[in-house]
């Protein structure tokens, strides 16, 4: 109805309803160019279930106009919450949008950016998927939206060639594995890839067996007590933080050593709850993610911002939310210098035109195919050391190497 | 209909076909956000409505209603993904199967005289074990959940429900007036009068020869199977069903929060909760934006605050005192 | 297998008699007042919190919170009950609800908004060890925890039984008419009856955090299950708690252990419809 190109545009707001009369609250027009800087919204869950995740993108947004501006580009941003709730998803972005945002970028649960993605793609306004794993994201044939992340599927087929790097250049014999992994979205998008990659794909290990547990449930003893019973080298997890904290410290509690632990493509491992309730314990866990490039000159430029920011984080243990947000605020910001306007359809075949070299996350260019999938992302081995997350393969943007099999639970400190 | 008008006196006729030319004006004056806005409104009100049905005039309190609207939702969807049925057929296996389970949770409650928090926990057993089972059926698509493609060349098929906001904006104006005068109808025929008896004293209505087993278990029926036709809306309106989003007990408690706060068995008491409480919600969200706090759970916090006052100040609901007030018509309230 | 099945079941045992504790709370609430407490695990949650707090400031042990904490929730509960929850006793439950969820929703957020969306844990310096019992593994602050939780049921369970006000609150729930025509002051047992199931919520959250991390939302899960525990064990019961307990506690470990353990929650709540149909006075209730 209203778009960024008509010139000005008109706020409204829902003050009260009553006996559905509705007032309206115009305020005066904006003239959109007065500054040469493209509005963003964020569309990120700052409370509700996904609150953790959500705040942490969060921080990476807010550093990022700062950044951006040191490499000339220019964004302001603005920020909704949808309480990783579906409905307020799609709300909040008629609202964002309503607000005057020339591009959206979100939501890291794959629910609401599909919600999201129905709005953006009926007002023609891009949609910048920051985080959301869900193969259908780009299979729905929306013109008006990028992914720049993997879907489960790449996400485990990169990690098991990983895992499969890490077991040659570790000389560790490991034969066995059990794979246990959270039964929601996320988790049986990862299982459904495991089930059809991992025949396929020839590592040097079996899987004894799957097994998915409930993320919300309160103890998660009894799976460990299944999973130790069959006695795995490997245990192979799709975890968040939380249940992840349960099976570490349920693992020590019933005396079971696996010499590994790896989540091929998930959270949880690396969270700062993780580390500040293990302590120790924390330490060895491996994950394979796509990661910030710590070589890079951008993620130390981000780094840089993000340690005054927010002093009371740490960039290593953020650098997987705050990077990708990061990132896809840059895509925005880069397709619009290029348009040199915010018109919904020249910005989209913009950002679809995207090709940058340098940037946060491991990986090549930053490119989107016809779908509008970014299919060069990497993965990278990161393991806790010392209670920070290091990448310790591939070599050539590796910081340490890696240790396995895991020393005992304890003795450590 | 006309039953309905009458009752109400010039003095409610007046502000309802105001109010009424206002909703259908609205999309001349409203935005999309608005818009959008009214839309969740007038869905809570419906389903609100439909909650309204069983626990404001039969007197049977369920927790559980979520349980419908993913039902409903969930066998529209799969129809329309592995057989390309459209909503408009689909919508009649949705309410027989949103009230064959009503029947079977109205079946065992009532046939085993569970009655207040017991039934309402029985309809949380239920809604729980169906979340959980549909986690982890296969054919539902399990905890990943079940997306219906955004296809271009559908995308007019407003026959289909495949359209933008002003379709699904007019569906859920036409269901939430439709549900009113239903309840409206239902309210002042025998099976209504019957549902206040068994509701006021079910001893006593049984005395008086009302079978008020098949009273409550109607109630059941029209509640659940009409709650399923909220979820055929919800699956094309969202386009996404998780079993751990709709199925939720918090979704349940969402459901039933307009017509609690509205004021239960009252024929408008849903609507009025519904335009009362989902503004208030975004008003908070705008003032805290306002105001620049940036802590999550704020708005929550007042937002609890609110139902809190409003339920001690007006324990049976809004409406009827604003009926009051406003000198509406008895009848209505 | 003997053996694993061996460890299923204990930890299940134990786990539950904490649940059973927490189930108590509601079932001194709702069984003398029938007030629906639809803000119960809430309440634990925040006593959750609480703990976390004096741990990480103090380093002071849970177990010794109990006590204190469990005063502290009294006093609310007295509070609670005397400002905002007596005017809707003997009210619809509806309007109850509508109460309740409320100040769970407050709870619930205002604890996002104090203490941010992450797990917080209490890390007890023997939070890791175990006892090793023939082939059986027994956690240790498992193992505390639940023995606390079985003491201070035993208190509760004389203190209702043997003492005056006890012996009062007893009878409201048997004849209230006659409670109020024999002069006991109804309106001040009932408060102290909400003082007394807060405390008995307060000590399990205490209890509950030695064996789980505390996270902002939590409290609708508990307060389902403490619905369920209570319906199951069967109202006005404190034994028929601590049994609906340690039998969830057991069903849900072995449903984990045997099917999948996505899956388990599912047979508590088949098990609480199977009860309501056939015995809904619950197992340890009496028939009425």
């Amino acid at each position: 109805m209203q778009n960024a190109h008509c010139g000005k545009l008109t706020r409204r707001r829902v003050v009260a309803g009553a006996a559905a009369a509705t007032a309206l609250l115009g305020s005066p027009a904006v003239v959109r160019a007065e500054t040469k800087a493209l509005k963003v919204a964020l569309l990120l869950p700052q409370s509700g279930y996904f609150a953790a995740a959500g705040q942490s993108c969060y921080r990476g947004a807010v550093i990022a106009p700062k950044v951006l501006a040191d490499y000339g580009y220019h964004v302001t941003l603005s920020y909704y919450d949808f309480e990783s709730n579906v409905a307020k998803a799609r709300i909040q972005a008629e609202r964002a949008i309503g607000d005057g945002a020339q591009c959206l970028v979100g939501a890291f649960e794959s629910g609401a950016t599909l919600a999201i993605a129905q709005v953006c793609e009926q007002r023609k306004v891009p949609l910048v998927v920051n985080i959301a794993a869900a193969p259908p994201i780009t299979e729905q044939g929306y013109k008006y939206l990028v992914r720049n992340f993997d879907t489960g599927g790449q996400l485990l087929t990169n990690g098991l060639r990983l895992i499969k790097d890490l077991i040659a250049a570790t000389k560790v014999d490991l034969t066995t594995a059990v794979f246990l992994h959270a039964n929601d979205t996320f988790g049986m998008s990862m299982r459904h890839a495991m089930d059809k990659l991992f025949p396929v794909s020839h590592m040097p290990f079996k899987i004894a067996e799957s097994i998915s547990f409930d993320p919300q449930a309160q103890d998660l003893s009894v799976e460990v007590t299944k999973v130790r019973a069959l006695n795995p080298d490997i245990v192979l997890v799709i975890t968040h933080a939380a249940d992840a904290i349960k099976l570490i410290r349920g693992m020590v509690m019933q005396r079971f050593e696996p010499k590994a632990i790896i989540s091929p493509g998930s959270p949880g491992l690396y969270d700062e709850e993780f580390f500040d309730a293990l302590g120790p314990l924390a330490d060895f866990s491996i994950y394979t993610l796509p990661w910030a490039n710590p070589k890079a000159q951008m993620t130390q430029a981000l780094e840089a911002a993000f340690k005054p920011a927010h002093p009371k984080y740490r960039f290593a243990v953020d650098s997987f939310n705050v990077g990708f947000t990061f990132e896809a605020l840059l895509i925005a910001a880069d397709s619009f210098k290029r348009a040199g306007t915010a018109n919904g359809s020249q910005l989209m075949a913009a950002i679809r035109a995207t090709d940058i070299a340098d940037h946060v996350m491991i990986g090549g260019p930053i490119k989107f195919d016809d779908k509008g999938q970014n299919n060069n992302i990497r993965s990278a081995v990161v393991q806790n050391r010392n209670r920070t997350p290091v990448v310790v393969l591939p070599p050539n943007v590796a910081t340490m190497t890696p240790v396995l099999p895991m020393p005992p639970w304890h003795g450590r400190t | 209909m006309i039953e309905l008008w009458r009752s109400i006196g010039w003095r409610g006729q007046v502000p309802l076909a105001i109010a009424l030319f206002a909703l259908i004006c609205a999309p001349v004056i409203a935005d999309r956000y608005l818009l959008s806005v009214l839309t969740l409104i007038l869905y809570l009100a419906y389903v609100g409505q439909a909650w309204n049905l069983m626990m404001g005039y039969a007197g049977q309190l369920s927790l559980g209603h979520a349980l419908y609207v993913g039902l409903g939702g969930y066998v529209a969807a799969l129809l329309w993904l592995d057989f390309g049925v459209g909503p408009w057929l689909s919508v009649f296996p949705a309410i027989a199967v949103g009230a064959l389970f009503g029947a079977a949770i109205g079946w065992l409650g009532f046939r085993f005289h569970i009655e207040g928090v017991y039934f309402a926990l029985l309809t949380i057993a239920f809604a729980e074990f169906t979340r959980i089972a549909c986690d982890n059926l296969a054919f539902t698509g399990g905890s990943a959940g079940l997306f219906m493609p955004y296809v271009e060349k559908l995308a007019g098929e407003w026959w289909n429900l495949r359209g933008g906001q002003l379709l699904f904006y007019y569906l859920a104006l036409l269901l939430a007036a439709a549900a009113i005068v239903l309840t409206a109808h239902l309210a002042h025929s025998r099976l209504g009068y019957y549902w206040l008896a068994v509701r006021e004293d079910e001893r006593a209505a049984r005395t008086l020869g009302i079978n008020s087993f098949r009273a409550k278990m109607t109630a059941v029926l029209i509640s659940s199977g009409m709650t399923a036709v909220g979820g055929v809306f919800y699956a094309f309106y969202y386009n996404t069903l998780f079993p751990s989003q709709v199925f939720d007990t918090n979704q349940s408690i969402e459901l039933i929060l307009a017509p609690l706060i509205g004021g239960l068995g009252t024929v408008f008491g849903p609507i009025v909760g519904a335009f009362l409480l989902t503004p208030v919600g975004e008003t908070l969200t705008t003032l805290a934006e306002r105001l620049g706090v940036n802590l999550p759970g704020t708005k929550q916090v007042f937002y609890g605050l609110t139902l809190m006052v409003i339920i001690t100040l007006r324990p049976t609901g809004v409406w009827p005192w604003m009926a009051r007030v406003l000198g509406f018509g008895n009848r209505a309230s | 297998m003997f053996s694993l099945y061996l460890n299923v079941i204990s930890q299940g045992i134990l786990t539950g008699l904490i649940y059973g504790l927490m189930a108590l709370g509601l079932s001194v609430i709702f069984g003398v007042m029938r007030v629906v407490n639809f803000a119960h695990g809430e309440f634990a949650v925040v006593a959750m919190y609480a703990t976390f707090l004096v741990f990480r400031y103090y380093g002071l042990d849970p177990l010794l919170m109990i006590l204190p904490l469990a005063g502290l929730f009294f006093v609310v509960g007295y509070a609670l009950h005397v400002t905002m929850v007596d005017r809707f006793v003997g009210r619809a439950e509806h309007e109850q609800f509508i109460l309740l969820v409320g100040l769970a929703i407050i709870m619930v957020n205002g604890l996002l908004m104090i203490f941010g969306p992450d797990a917080r844990a209490v890390n007890l310096p023997y939070g890791l060890d175990s006892y090793l019992v023939g082939p059986l593994i027994i956690p240790k602050a498992r193992l505390y925890a639940a023995v606390a939780a079985l003491v201070l049921a035993c208190g509760l369970f004389v203190f209702l039984r043997y003492t005056r006000t006890g012996t009062a609150i007893r009878a409201c729930v048997d004849n209230l008419v006659g409670a109020g025509v024999v002069g006991l002051n109804v309106k001040r047992l009932y408060a102290i009856t909400f003082g007394i199931g807060l405390a008995c919520v307060g000590a399990a959250g205490t209890l509950m955090v030695m064996i789980a991390d505390a996270e902002p939302s939590l409290g609708s899960a508990y307060t389902l299950l403490a619905f369920i525990i209570v319906i199951i064990g069967g109202l006005g019961s404190m034994t028929g708690a601590l049994v609906g307990g340690v039998l969830i506690g057991v069903s849900e470990a072995l449903a984990g252990f045997v099917i999948a353990p996505s899956m388990k929650s599912m047979f508590s709540f088949a098990l609480l419809a199977a009860i309501l149909v056939l015995r809904p006075q619950g197992l340890m209730g009496r028939q009425t």
